[in-house]
């Protein structure tokens, strides 16, 4: 083992005198667990960030993801993305303008009106869905799946393919919206 | 030879797997044992039952959680059923997003790795080689108290309300043990936790939180946790919303920016009036709630009561929490008891005698910052009618003429 070794309670040891003598000791380091292998690391590195970083080969267009929407999600959120009682949903832009959903349950927060980031798109659906059997979709279905999800909304061109370095590029309309939490205690309420 | 004892065992044995069958003999022999019985016979004075390897509750107790879902599902704690402050392990709320899985110790590794100096995998043993820590804090859903702000309702229960938030003692690792063990490069600022159910829920956490006073804990309330509290390590950030309590924790990534994962864009985020959305908003805020009375509670004329809640605090302690029982025209100060955590559920009590009018009674913690509740109102102008998470806003109960407890549904 290695790292620094220290007597911890030094004054404690000088205070309670030779027959209290501490054994205690604190190491920087215990030199527990062991090496991760390449191998392991490659299989559970899946999340996916703003930047692209994550995403893995593969591509795809809405008219692939139609089909495996119609597969895989319409179940639960409906045939268009209209969201059901068992999932929330995807589809809408509505209101075109504004971002008023801290004033009232009018509107019905989707993709394409409250999402910041597309690849979040990307990294959800890989980790999670579909719900019953997630893990089950090809890097290529997923990125047609984010590509029809993005055309619905009207945020990509529905030709347009999705891959690896279009998908970070996506702008999504929620974008600029989000800000940091400025709650820090004290008396004024925010 | 059949003995009176052996009998008696029998019966209890059967009475383990046929309670309600058994209930008339036992309320038979509790009535033997009050005051206004009599002198007491031989045979009013039955054995108990055999000691046991797991002890069970009184058959005259009977709390349970609310399970709603089967896949993602939420499982609130009977509030009103507690005293003290420590949430008995089986009624800890629950929320899980695509079931709970049973992991084997056995097969189980925390991998930690990205920005790091030596990327490691930690078995359960590994983890538990290291020194521990061990304390009490409370566990929040971030949405607690959702039902209550946006379809308020008369019937409205405790556990019903604000059933979303537990207390327990959580023994673990800091995790700035393991982040010496691993090796922090620069750069890292943030980690993301994931978590190894079904659905691999992913949280990105800033690294100061890392530092301060985050564990990786493998036991709550003196044992290992249950599955559905995420057996066999999660992540606990004291004072932080439950989603970022990732359980089944699996893999940490030492990461420069945020992942932007759904869990924190298009959940967890907080949509206010003026038209932006609160990102990363993990505190919760000063809170307290009065569990009794409360609905369904009814009172009779002239009865003294104990009016006590719990009030608890993402920011630290709670320093006071205030009773009114004229709808909020006047306050007192209620009596807290001891001892006050940081972050952790504090039981609050005030004696009081209903003399038959219609009272609303409320509660108002502050928080060691100086944080205190808001009213309905405050709390609708400042974070809208359809903001989504962290309502904190005062509760309060009604005590209608007939004695009975309703949840005050107007501000």
């Amino acid at each position: 083992m290695t790292g620094l070794i220290r007597l911890a309670p030094i004054g404690a040891v000088l205070l309670w005198g030779v027959a209290c003598r501490s054994e205690q000791q604190t190491v920087a380091r215990y030199g527990v667990g062991r090496p991760a292998t390449p191998a392991e690391i490659a299989a559970w590195n899946i999340d996916v960030n703003p930047s692209g970083e994550g995403l893995p080969a593969g591509r795809g267009t809405a008219a692939e993801g139609a089909r495996v929407f119609t597969a895989n999600c319409a179940g639960c959120h409906g045939a268009r993305g209209e969201g059901l009682p068992a999932a929330p949903a995807l589809v809408g832009r509505e209101p075109r303008e504004g971002f008023p959903f801290g004033e009232s349950l009018k509107y019905v927060r989707t993709v394409g009106n409250y999402w910041p980031y597309a690849t979040t798109l990307y990294d959800y659906i890989n980790r999670t869905m579909p719900a019953t059997t997630p893990g089950s979709l090809t890097p290529d279905e997923i990125y047609a799946v984010v590509a029809w999800i993005l055309a619905q909304n009207e945020i990509i061109s529905p030709t347009a393919a999705i891959d690896g370095a279009s998908l970070p590029r996506v702008r999504m309309p929620a974008r600029d919206r989000f800000v940091p939490d400025d709650r820090h205690g004290g008396a004024e309420f925010r | 030879m059949i003995t009176r004892r052996s009998l008696l065992v029998g019966g209890a044995a059967a009475a383990g797997t046929a309670l309600l069958g058994t209930l008339p003999s036992i309320i038979q022999a509790q009535r033997s044992r009050t005051p206004s019985s009599g002198a007491t016979h031989p045979a009013d004075r039955p054995l108990g039952e055999p000691t046991s390897a797991i002890s069970a509750r009184s058959p005259f107790e009977r709390p349970a959680r609310t399970p709603i879902g089967q896949v993602t599902g939420a499982s609130f704690s009977p509030l009103q059923e507690f005293s003290g402050t420590i949430t008995p392990t089986d009624l800890h709320f629950e929320r899980h997003h695509a079931g709970v899985p049973i992991i084997n110790p056995a097969d189980y590794g925390l991998l930690v790795h990205g920005l790091v100096d030596r990327p490691t995998v930690f078995t359960l043993a590994d983890l538990k080689r290291l020194p521990s820590t061990t304390r009490i804090c409370f566990l929040e859903c971030a949405g607690n108290g959702r039902a209550a702000y946006r379809s308020p309702k008369r019937e409205l229960t405790p556990q019903l309300i604000d059933g979303l938030t537990s207390n327990a003692e959580w023994t673990g690792v800091p995790l700035t043990a393991v982040l010496t063990e691993i090796g922090v490069k620069p750069g890292a600022a943030w980690m993301l936790a994931e978590g190894g159910d079904a659905a691999l829920l992913s949280r990105s956490i800033p690294l100061e939180k890392a530092m301060d006073d985050a564990l990786l804990v493998y036991a709550q309330n003196g044992e290992p946790l249950r599955p559905a509290a995420g057996y066999p390590v999660r992540l606990l950030l004291p004072g932080w919303e439950g989603n970022v309590n990732v359980k089944w924790l699996r893999r940490l990534k030492l990461i420069a920016q945020p992942n932007m994962s759904r869990d924190e864009t298009s959940r967890y985020t907080d949509p206010l009036p003026n038209g932006t959305a609160r990102q990363f908003s993990f505190v919760m805020d000063v809170k307290s709630i009065i569990t009794h009375p409360a609905h369904p509670v009814r009172l009779g004329r002239q009865e003294w009561v104990q009016i006590a809640g719990i009030a608890w605090s993402g920011r630290g302690k709670i320093t006071r929490v205030e009773v009114s029982t004229d709808g909020g025209a006047t306050w007192t100060t209620g009596e807290l008891q001891e001892p006050v955590l940081s972050k952790a559920h504090a039981r609050f009590t005030r004696m009081w005698r209903w003399t038959g009018e219609p009272a609303t009674l409320l509660s108002r913690a502050t928080d060691e910052t100086g944080a205190t509740q808001p009213t309905l109102m405050e709390f609708r102008e400042k974070r809208g009618q359809g903001t989504d998470y962290h309502f904190n806003h005062i509760r309060g109960w009604v005590v209608e003429q007939d004695g009975l407890v309703v949840y005050r549904v107007d501000a």
